[in-house]
């Protein structure tokens, strides 16, 4: 019971990331591509994004510091973040870094400054979440059905 | 053989992926390892054409993010269909039409939006193959025995790899209406083709060059020439087709002259509009060239130039020679230094400025045609450039090779370079190689797929060279294809439909082996600006409508092919592959 407790609240955390938009298709067709070669390729890809998109959020921090209004610089940095997101699906994060550069081209400082803190706070919360659904994972024996798990019929 | 497998292609399609993300380069990896291919990763763009450089040939297509730290992807995508005209995809996440565009414009055979799918990665392998089929198109439209006796051991290079069909040898061999045997032609080194066909040994050739210029190249014809040769055994069409290669070849060396030096010219400019691209091209002397001089303005300064800066040329010792040598008879330019020339040139091999006979009878007239044209690469438009009249420099090229170094298909001499083989003529310099000689270099190029550097030396006589020169700009029309440089121009002139004899360009290095030369023109420079480049009436947008991007262009001519109608794709088309 333990086990497919685990499991249900793997499958549970998982569809509510989904369902509040955290994630999106693309996190399925990582979680697709794991197999007995990579068993645990989705959790490695995850990781990995988490520790890029850190180093990619110190440096657009830095240069909102360093170089005040340069738009151009920022929205450049903000691309490479943004399509890090895109790379596991982290569609909140991925909409941020929209709007940040969208901020940019308005040459919006105040703007930018915003989507920034939502951005962190975003990145924040999707590195809990899908820490937990791991470890949920990993508890459950990585169990948990994929396909059973996948929202909206994908 | 692996070609009659259905499994076997594409599989083991050898994929490098250049992406900055860590994470995307993991899934990419993931992806093309799951549709069984073989993957490479490279997280900078500098990095990638490094390894692209030094394993020339182990790579079938690259896939790049079009946005690099270190480098613009517009800028890798070109270097890399330049160097050495692999397939190119695109990636970004952003879709923007004009971005797209722009990586179309410089050359990418597609432009994928990520996040990308699993579906659309199968499907790459399709640009490895559509490049296959332009290449085989472009051989098989020459009517030379020659040409697909090398092509097919060239093409078995790949059947090992799985990656290409193989012709049927008794399909191709019907194709063939030269069963000559030639005296001395020894074609049967791991050929496949069983057939006597005429080999243009140097001798051979020797005689064809003196029966031309004796006629003198404005007033040439098969018939004329094949009496003077009165070689036992030779026909009309034998001539004929060789007469075509000849000159082609000698319009390629100009083209790759002058692709060479705007490929170097271009290194020095960042990536700007068509407009940009095109001027670097008059700027053989590192001048922004005003193209609306066009090659005009760079014919001539092609004379004087030395140096091209290519930060790609780096083993470039020499400028290249583009020097004609005057009319009257002087000597090769003094513009070039023979040393210089033959040591590391683009055009490398070719490069045996330092011997050539100035021909006295140049008759270099009023056009050159500049086929390569700013096109930046592209395919040769089907314009002419006309340039001054220049010396043939060519002429002198054509002379003398025995100083040529024989190129080394493995490593380019000097990266960046384009070199146009003309894969039939290979005269070697000296002894009488025949093709024999030639084909083991050939199939080494083929299995490369890039552009090989590739020296057989053609021993043309310089008049030769002038009178081809001249006759072609009065023409301004090749016959087609049985160009003697690589079967793409052949394929090309189908297309263009005109003189692609380039003069004053420095005699490109026949090479036997590498047919897939002019293809490099074609994907390296597809992308390369279209904008007018102040060419006699060019259309260059046109042109490249025209022409196509490569994919687009080989589409049609697969569906001519007769060969292929006879031999190739059709096991791929086969369902079986993919079922």
């Amino acid at each position: 019971m333990e086990y497919s407790n685990l499991q249900q609240q793997a499958s549970s955390l998982k569809k509510s990331l989904f369902d509040q938009g955290y994630l999106d298709e693309q996190f399925c067709q990582i979680e697709d591509l794991q197999d007995e070669a990579s068993p645990n390729f989705t959790e490695e890809v995850v990781s990995l994004f988490f520790k890029n998109s850190t180093r990619l959020m110190a440096i657009i921090e830095q240069a909102m510091e360093k170089n005040p209004r340069d738009f151009s610089r920022w929205d450049v940095n903000m691309q490479q973040l943004k399509g890090s997101c895109c790379s596991i699906g982290a569609s909140r994060m991925k909409n941020e870094c929209t709007s940040f550069r969208n901020s940019c081209g308005d040459e919006n400082a105040e703007g930018c400054m915003r989507s920034f803190q939502n951005l962190k706070r975003e990145h924040g919360v999707l590195r809990q979440k899908l820490e937990s659904y791991f470890q949920l994972l990993r508890q459950a024996g990585h169990a948990v059905s994929v396909t059973a798990t996948r929202p909206r019929g994908m | 053989m692996a070609l009659t497998d259905a499994t076997a292609f594409p599989y083991g399609l050898r994929v490098l992926v250049v992406d900055d993300d860590p994470t995307w380069l993991k899934i990419l990896e993931k992806m093309l390892r799951k549709c069984s291919y073989e993957v490479t990763t490279c997280g900078l763009a500098s990095v990638a054409l490094q390894i692209l450089r030094e394993r020339r040939n182990k790579f079938d297509i690259v896939i790049s993010d079009v946005n690099m730290p270190d480098m613009d992807g517009f800028k890798l995508l070109e270097l890399i269909g330049l160097e050495m005209d692999l397939p190119v995809i695109m990636m970004s996440i952003d879709g923007e039409t004009s971005r797209v565009m722009k990586g179309v414009q410089h050359g990418a055979c597609d432009y994928l939006l990520k996040p990308v799918r699993m579906k659309e990665l199968r499907n790459i392998w399709q640009h490895v193959y559509r490049k296959k089929m332009h290449e085989v198109k472009e051989i098989e439209g020459n009517d030379s025995c020659d040409d697909l006796q090398i092509f097919r051991n060239g093409v078995e290079g790949f059947d090992e790899r799985g990656l290409f069909m193989r012709a049927d040898s008794d399909t191709m061999r019907k194709r063939k209406d030269m069963d000559k045997d030639h005296a001395d032609q020894d074609s049967s080194d791991g050929a496949t083709v069983k057939k006597a066909r005429v080999v243009w040994s140097v001798d051979l050739h020797q005689k064809f060059v003196n029966a031309v210029n004796q006629i003198g190249f404005d007033k040439v014809g098969p018939k004329k020439i094949l009496d003077l040769m009165s070689v036992p055994g030779l026909t009309r069409e034998n001539v004929a087709s060789h007469l075509q290669k000849y000159r082609l070849y000698l319009s390629r060396l100009q083209k790759q002259n002058e692709e060479r030096i705007m490929g170097a010219a271009r290194q020095d400019f960042s990536h700007k509009g068509p407009s940009d691209n095109l001027n670097l091209r008059s700027s053989f002397e590192e001048q922004p060239g005003n193209l609306s001089n066009g090659f005009q303005h760079s014919s001539q300064k092609i004379q004087a130039q030395t140096n091209i800066p290519d930060p790609h040329l780096d083993d470039t010792k020499t400028s290249v020679p583009l020097k004609v040598p005057d009319k009257n008879g002087t000597s090769v330019s003094d513009a070039v230094d023979p040393q210089n020339i033959t040591s590391a040139s683009p055009l490398s091999g070719v490069f045996s400025f330092e011997r050539m006979p100035v021909n006295q009878d140049r008759k270099l007239s009023e056009t050159m045609i500049l086929e390569c044209q700013s096109w930046s690469g592209s395919v040769p438009p089907k314009q002419f450039m006309q340039y001054p009249k220049h010396n043939h420099e060519r002429c002198d090229l054509l002379g003398d090779y025995s100083c040529l170094p024989k190129p080394d298909l493995e490593h380019p001499i000097a990266p960046g370079h384009l070199y146009a083989p003309a894969p039939v003529i290979s005269m070697v310099e000296g002894d009488a190689r025949n093709f024999s000689d030639v084909k083991p270099d050939l199939i080494a190029c083929m299995k490369s797929l890039s552009p090989a550097l590739t020296c057989t030396v053609e021993s043309v006589s310089a008049q030769l060279s002038d009178s081809a020169v001249t006759s072609t700009n009065s023409d301004q029309k090749f016959s087609s294809v049985e160009g003697l440089s690589s079967i793409k121009d052949c394929d090309f002139d189908q297309e263009r439909n005109q003189a692609t004899l380039l003069t004053s360009e420095e005699a490109s290095i026949i090479c036997g082996t590498d047919l897939t030369w002019l293809h490099d023109d074609l994907s390296g420079y597809q992308g390369v600006s279209f904008s007018n480049i102040g060419l006699n009436s060019i259309d260059l947008f046109q042109c490249n409508d025209t022409m196509g991007a490569l994919p687009g262009l080989q589409n049609n001519w697969y569906d001519d092919i007769e060969l292929s109608s006879e031999t190739m794709e059709i096991q791929l088309l086969d369902g079986g592959l993919f079922a």
